[in-house]
Order: C-alpha cells, then sequence, then structure tokens
C-alpha cells in the first residue's frame, strides 16, 4: 500500500514536472470591451500552438494606465498587452517595451506596407518599433443628414470656411435654437485633431518644447474658439449634455466630432425614425480634406517576457486578416489592416466609408511619457479662451509656457543622453 | 521596572501598527517630497534627484494651487456652518416634544449618509440638470431664469455645496440628537418657569449643553470638507473652468494621474499643515471661551 501510494506520487510529480517544462502560459493584458471578446478567439489560438496557454487579465479602461505603471514599478509586467497607441511613448521610456524590428524583418504574417502609416508611426519611437496595431480609430465628423440636406447642402463641405458657411445657415434657419456643432469642452480631441492638420508639429526640439504659438495651430486654435464665439457651437461639457444621443435625435446640434465606437452606440441609441437621416464625414481642413488624430490600440510585448517567441505568435494570430475580420464582426472595432477593408462586413457598411478614408490622412502625436499632461492642459485652456478669460495668441503662449514646464525633466534627460 | 514592561507590552501590537501603516510612510511621503520623483524614476532609481524645497516653492507658485486653495477654503467657510446649522436645526425640530414618529425622521434623514457618493451623484447630476432637472423646474414656478448649476463656475460650487450639506446631513443629525437627548428637561421646564422665550432657552440651555458635541463635530465637518474630493470627482471633474478643483483633487491628478509622486506628496504635506493649524485654531478657541 505504502509502496503503491509512493509510486503514485512519483507518478504525479514527473506528470507535473513534465507539463510544466513544455507548457507556456501567457500573460496578455486586455482592457474594455475587447478583453471580453479575446475569451472567444483565444480557444482558436491554442489549438494551433499546442502547450501554449493564453491567460487574458482584464483590465478596466480607467485603471489600466495606472495598473501599467505598476507593474512596470514591481517588475510584475505582463508578457504582453494592448496599449493605448498614445500609452506606448511612454511605457518606451520606461524601457518596459520590447523592440519588434526584428520579429518585424520579413515577416509575412505582419506586412508593413498593409498599414495606415499614420497609424504605424504611433508604435514608432525614434525608429525602434515597439508595437503592432491591433485595431484603429481616428476623429470625424457625424452629422444629420436631414439638416444639412435642409440648409441646402448635398455633401459636408470639405474646408474651414465653407463648413463655417454651412453651420451658420444650420443655425439662422433654426432661429438660434439648434446649435451647429457640438464640441464638448471636456474633450481635447477635437482641438487636437484641427491643430494636427498643420505641417508643423506642436512640440519642438526633439520634444522638449511647446510649440502652440505656431501660427499653424493658431489658425486652428481660432477657428475652433471662433465656433462657440459665433455662437455656432454650444459652451458646454458632455456631462451637461447628460445624453448626447437623445440631443442629437432631437436635433439640439447637427455635427458632433467623435470615433468610431459611437457607429454602433448610435445605431442602437438613435430613434429608428432617424434610419438613414444620420451619416459620417471625413473631417474639413484648412484648404480641403486634410488630417485627424491617429487612434486606436497596438499589441506590445514587455521586455521582462520569458516567452518572446509565443508572444509573437499570439501578435500574428490576431493581426490575420480572417481573425482581424472576426474580431470586428465581434466588437466594430476598425480593422488596422486595409486588406481587411478591401473584403468582408466592413466594406459593406456605407458609415466606416468617410473612416476609411480619413484613416489614410491621420497624423501621430509628438511622441514624449506627457503628452497626456499636456493635452490636459490645452483642452482647460481651451475652456479659459471660450469663456474670454484669454485670447487665443495668449492662451497658446501661456500653452507653450506650461507644456516647457511639464517637458523640463525630459529636456534634462535628453540633454544628458539618458533618452533618444 | 517589571511594570513598564508589561506597560510596553500591552501597548505594542497597536504602537507596531501605528509604525508601520502611519509613521513610516507619512515619513517616506516626507523624504519623497523633496526629490522629483516622476514616471522617469521608474524607468531608473538614478532619475530621482534632492530638489529641496523646489517641490514646495512650485507648488507656491502655481496658480492652480492657489485656485484649488480658494476653492476648497470658500467650501469649508460657507458649507461647514451650513452643514452644521442644517443638521442642528433638523436635530433641534427631530427632537422637539411636538414632534411625531421620532424614529422614522431620523431613519430617513440618516439614509443620505450611507449611501454611497457616486450613486448619488449621479441623481443630483439629474437633478442639477439646465433644462429637464427638477430644481430649476421648481425655481422656474416662482419665475426664476435657469441656473447652469454644473456649467458656470459661478454656481458649480454652490450646487456642489448644496449636495455635500445635503448628504451630510444626516450623519451629524444624529450625533447632535443624541446630545440633545442628554440635556435635563427640568432645566427646560426651569428657564421655561424664569419667563425665557423659546429663542432664550436656545441659547442660554441647549447650545451651552450640547457644547461639547458641538465642537467635535465641527472639527470632524472641517476635517472632512477639506478633503473635499469625491463630489467634484464625480459631479464635475473639477471644472467648469476649475472652479470645483480641490487641494485633494490636484494631489490626486498630480500623484496617480501623472505620476509625479514628489509633487503629490508636497501637496499633501501643505494640506495637513492646513488642517493641523486650523483644528488648533478651533480647539484654542472654544478653550479660551470655556475659561
Amino acid at each position: 500500500m505504502k509502496r503503491l501510494l509512493v509510486l503514485a506520487s512519483l507518478a504525479f510529480c514527473l506528470a507535473a514536472c513534465h507539463s510544466r517544462s513544455q507548457d507556456v502560459e501567457l500573460r496578455f493584458w486586455a482592457m474594455g470591451r475587447e478583453s471580453e471578446v479575446l475569451e472567444t478567439l483565444m480557444p482558436a489560438f491554442e489549438r494551433e500552438h499546442p502547450g501554449v496557454h493564453v491567460r487574458v487579465e482584464r483590465l478596466p479602461w480607467t485603471a489600466a494606465h495606472a495598473k501599467l505603471l505598476t507593474a512596470v514599478a514591481g517588475d510584475s509586467t505582463p508578457d504582453l498587452c494592448q496599449l493605448g497607441n498614445t500609452w506606448v511613448a511612454e511605457l518606451a521610456d520606461l524601457g518596459a517595451l520590447k523592440a519588434l524590428d526584428a520579429e518585424l524583418r520579413d515577416d509575412e504574417a505582419v506586412p508593413v506596407s498593409d498599414y495606415f502609416p499614420g497609424i504605424w508611426r504611433t508604435n514608432q519611437i525614434g525608429s525602434v518599433q515597439y508595437g503592432v496595431p491591433w485595431y484603429v480609430d481616428t476623429r470625424l465628423l457625424f452629422y444629420r443628414k436631414d439638416i444639412v440636406k435642409a440648409a441646402g447642402y448635398d455633401a459636408v463641405p470639405t474646408d474651414w470656411a465653407s463648413f463655417k458657411t454651412l453651420l451658420k445657415k444650420i443655425r439662422a434657419q433654426s432661429n438660434a435654437e439648434r446649435y451647429g456643432i457640438l464640441l464638448p469642452l471636456n474633450e481635447y480631441e477635437p482641438i487636437l485633431a484641427l491643430g494636427l492638420q498643420s505641417t508643423t508639429p506642436v512640440l519642438k526640439e526633439n520634444g522638449t518644447r511647446g510649440n502652440f504659438s505656431n501660427p499653424e495651430f493658431l489658425a486652428a486654435f481660432s477657428y475652433y474658439i471662433s465656433l462657440f464665439d459665433e455662437e455656432l457651437a454650444p459652451p458646454v461639457t458632455n456631462s451637461q449634455i447628460s445624453n448626447v444621443w437623445n440631443e442629437f435625435a432631437r436635433g439640439y446640434f447637427a455635427f458632433y466630432i467623435t470615433g468610431p465606437w459611437n457607429i454602433g452606440e448610435f445605431r442602437r441609441r438613435l430613434p429608428p425614425e432617424l434610419d438613414g437621416q444620420w451619416g459620417t464625414a471625413p473631417l474639413p481642413g484648412p484648404h480641403g480634406p486634410d488630417a485627424s488624430i491617429a487612434g486606436g490600440a497596438s499589441l506590445a510585448v514587455f521586455k521582462r517576457t520569458a516567452h518572446p517567441k509565443e508572444a509573437w505568435a499570439l501578435v500574428e494570430y490576431l493581426s490575420r486578416p480572417d481573425v482581424q475580420q472576426r474580431f470586428y464582426d465581434l466588437t466594430g472595432d476598425l480593422p488596422a489592416r486595409r486588406s481587411v477593408w478591401e473584403t468582408g462586413s466592413v466594406k459593406n457598411d456605407p458609415l466606416t466609408a468617410a473612416f476609411r478614408e480619413q484613416l489614410e490622412r491621420v497624423r501621430p502625436a509628438p511622441p514624449v511619457a506627457e503628452w497626456e499632461e499636456i493635452m490636459t492642459e490645452l483642452r482647460l485652456m481651451a475652456e479659459h479662451v471660450v469663456r474670454h478669460e484669454y485670447t487665443p495668441a495668449e492662451g497658446a503662449a501661456e500653452l507653450d509656457r506650461r507644456a516647457d514646464r511639464m517637458l523640463a525633466k525630459r529636456r534634462e534627460l535628453v540633454q544628458a543622453g539618458r533618452l533618444p | 521596572m517589571n511594570r513598564q514592561l508589561w506597560g510596553w507590552l500591552f501597548a505594542g501590537p497597536a504602537l507596531a501598527v501605528v509604525v508601520v501603516f502611519f509613521l513610516l510612510p507619512v515619513l517616506a511621503a516626507l523624504v519623497l517630497s523633496v526629490t522629483d520623483y516622476d514616471l522617469y524614476a521608474i524607468a531608473s532609481i538614478h532619475n530621482v534627484r534632492f530638489v529641496g524645497l523646489r517641490n514646495y516653492i512650485d507648488l507656491l507658485s502655481n496658480p492652480l494651487f492657489w485656485q484649488a486653495l480658494g476653492n476648497t477654503l470658500y467650501f469649508v467657510i460657507v458649507g461647514v456652518p451650513l452643514s452644521l446649522a442644517a443638521s442642528l436645526g433638523g436635530a433641534v425640530l427631530v427632537h422637539s416634544k411636538v414632534a411625531r414618529w421620532q424614529g422614522f425622521f431620523r431613519t430617513a434623514y440618516f439614509a443620505p449618509s450611507v449611501t454611497t457618493v457616486v450613486a448619488v451623484a449621479v441623481i443630483w447630476r439629474y437633478l442639477l440638470h439646465t433644462r429637464y432637472g427638477l430644481i430649476n423646474y421648481a425655481l422656474a414656478s416662482f419665475g426664476f431664469a435657469p441656473i447652469d448649476w454644473l456649467g458656470d463656475p459661478h454656481w458649480s460650487m454652490p450646487a456642489i455645496i448644496l449636495f455635500a450639506v445635503w448628504k451630510n446631513f444626516g450623519y451629524n443629525l444624529v450625533i447632535l440628537l443624541a446630545a440633545l437627548g442628554t440635556i435635563p428637561s427640568d432645566l427646560c421646564e426651569a428657564a421655561e418657569l424664569d419667563g425665557a422665550g423659546a429663542w432664550k432657552r436656545f441659547v442660554h440651555v441647549t447650545l451651552p449643553g450640547i457644547r461639547g458635541t458641538l465642537v467635535f463635530v465641527g472639527i470632524l465637518t472641517v476635517a472632512g470638507y477639506f478633503q473635499l474630493f469625491a463630489e467634484p470627482y464625480v459631479m464635475t471633474q473639477g471644472g467648469p473652468a476649475q472652479s470645483t478643483m480641490s487641494v485633494l483633487y490636484l494631489l490626486y491628478d498630480e500623484g496617480f494621474k501623472w505620476w509625479n509622486l514628489g509633487r503629490a506628496s508636497a501637496v499633501a504635506f501643505v494640506l495637513f499643515l492646513l488642517m493641523y493649524a486650523t483644528a488648533l485654531l478651533q480647539t484654542r478657541l472654544t478653550r479660551e471661551r470655556n475659561a
């Protein structure tokens, strides 16, 4: 009996030790809706890679940033992670991400040319590639077709001046009860989207000083402010609106600058009589169609991973056109690869066509760790200027001063050669 | 000697907890507040430098800090007396001999303080809504123009104060109600026989009777109101135009949003000094009157 027990425990140990030496467990951090959907995509991957098990660990978006930084500080990073692509720079500066250039070289599973160039560049810090775009997003116009038609337009104008003329017409026709466009004061994205429509970057000297006073950004900033001054946009935040979809359906405003997730939300929440009465259009630019924000999320591998090969295999799997297609059907997140746009459900949706066009023209924001902090200042400053506490030029100059202060440490580290 | 040893043994566990979970972190934060510990320090500890009092000087020269401090003081100076007066008034009413259903009212008034701020704030956001809110609806029936409570920088803080007073109302009320119960009723009757009216009885009998409790409730409320955070965080995110940005909110942004732990620690110490000074002042003032 005793011998049997010893044998049994020996066999158990052998089996356990055996499986431990072969099996690999990948820890994959994902957020929000994407993390829920991943569970349905993982079994196929695990079938193709026997012995690899993926543990998807779900983070809420609101806590993700702090958790990532804590993990880096505590050396407890996962193997790979879904990263908002404005966070790539920050984590790369911290030295937490693995450079992927070697994996990408001659890798037919992830062909660089199949990606939108503006989005691809958001993952490039210096000349090093730290991530692969997973799904993409940008900001453009959602609008009421019936209201635009009633104002005598068949299509949305593509340059700033004629777009403003349309907004004025809408305002006048409604006896000043309707606004032309909703630009929530608690969002910096509409300002940034307009500000990116210039060839001069908003940070200078290798991203160590603010450059908001340059004439091109100032023109965009003044244009944005003028929409409030001429009462074409209501000076409100999202929380004051309470329910954007209701107000859109009521016709409180005709245009709204927002992102692709709202395609699904609008479909679900707008009343049926508005079917076919609303659409999407690319952002107007200073002199015709121009840039917008390069958003979305990427897949990044952490430097400390013990399984770089398996982690890269998972990145390849999630980048495959058929998986991207499935992912789009499950989430509505726009695919990162152009080839997926050529076929299937995303091509047949008239509401995504404007996104397809805009995505070819997106421009990445400067890759610095302090970016979100600077954007918060931009949003606050815009609110002060809308309330006439500063002129646009004074506001831009003050923004430069604040950005310089926030970037002081970065400046020192770059000068000392500790940062690229 | 033996007695002393026993004393330490008994105090030991509690003392250890205080040292490990309070004293050491506070000391660590004090050290942090004289360094430039930030995002880059996570990458390499060599990126941390001793900066002396620079965090404090930066803070004192930051207009946002003064605005946050001004907002916080506004909240404390207007909110605390209002909150105390409302709770005291409520307690006197519930305690009154003619009041019926005391148990019911006590429970009903206490209910807001046991609900979560977040859930209630969502409801208040609807109450305060400019176009569909119940509060503006009621005001309109008296002929007032609609007020943009959470969107107008002049009205956002009053709206937050209103919310906070309502939320705190029951908690202080229950404590004061208990204190009112300890005043001997023959004192009131004697005063009444001597010809004191209701107001005189309140000022000369009731108030001195609950003085200790009132001071205690006052200090607690001031300390609580100085730490204004959850209300603006949920209702206004510090806006509009940073009119509801509090000192604690500034600390949260610096520390947990931007990871400037050095600067956040400096904010924490400034807030601590401020609250300590206020509490000291309060006890000093009440002690002098006692003498």
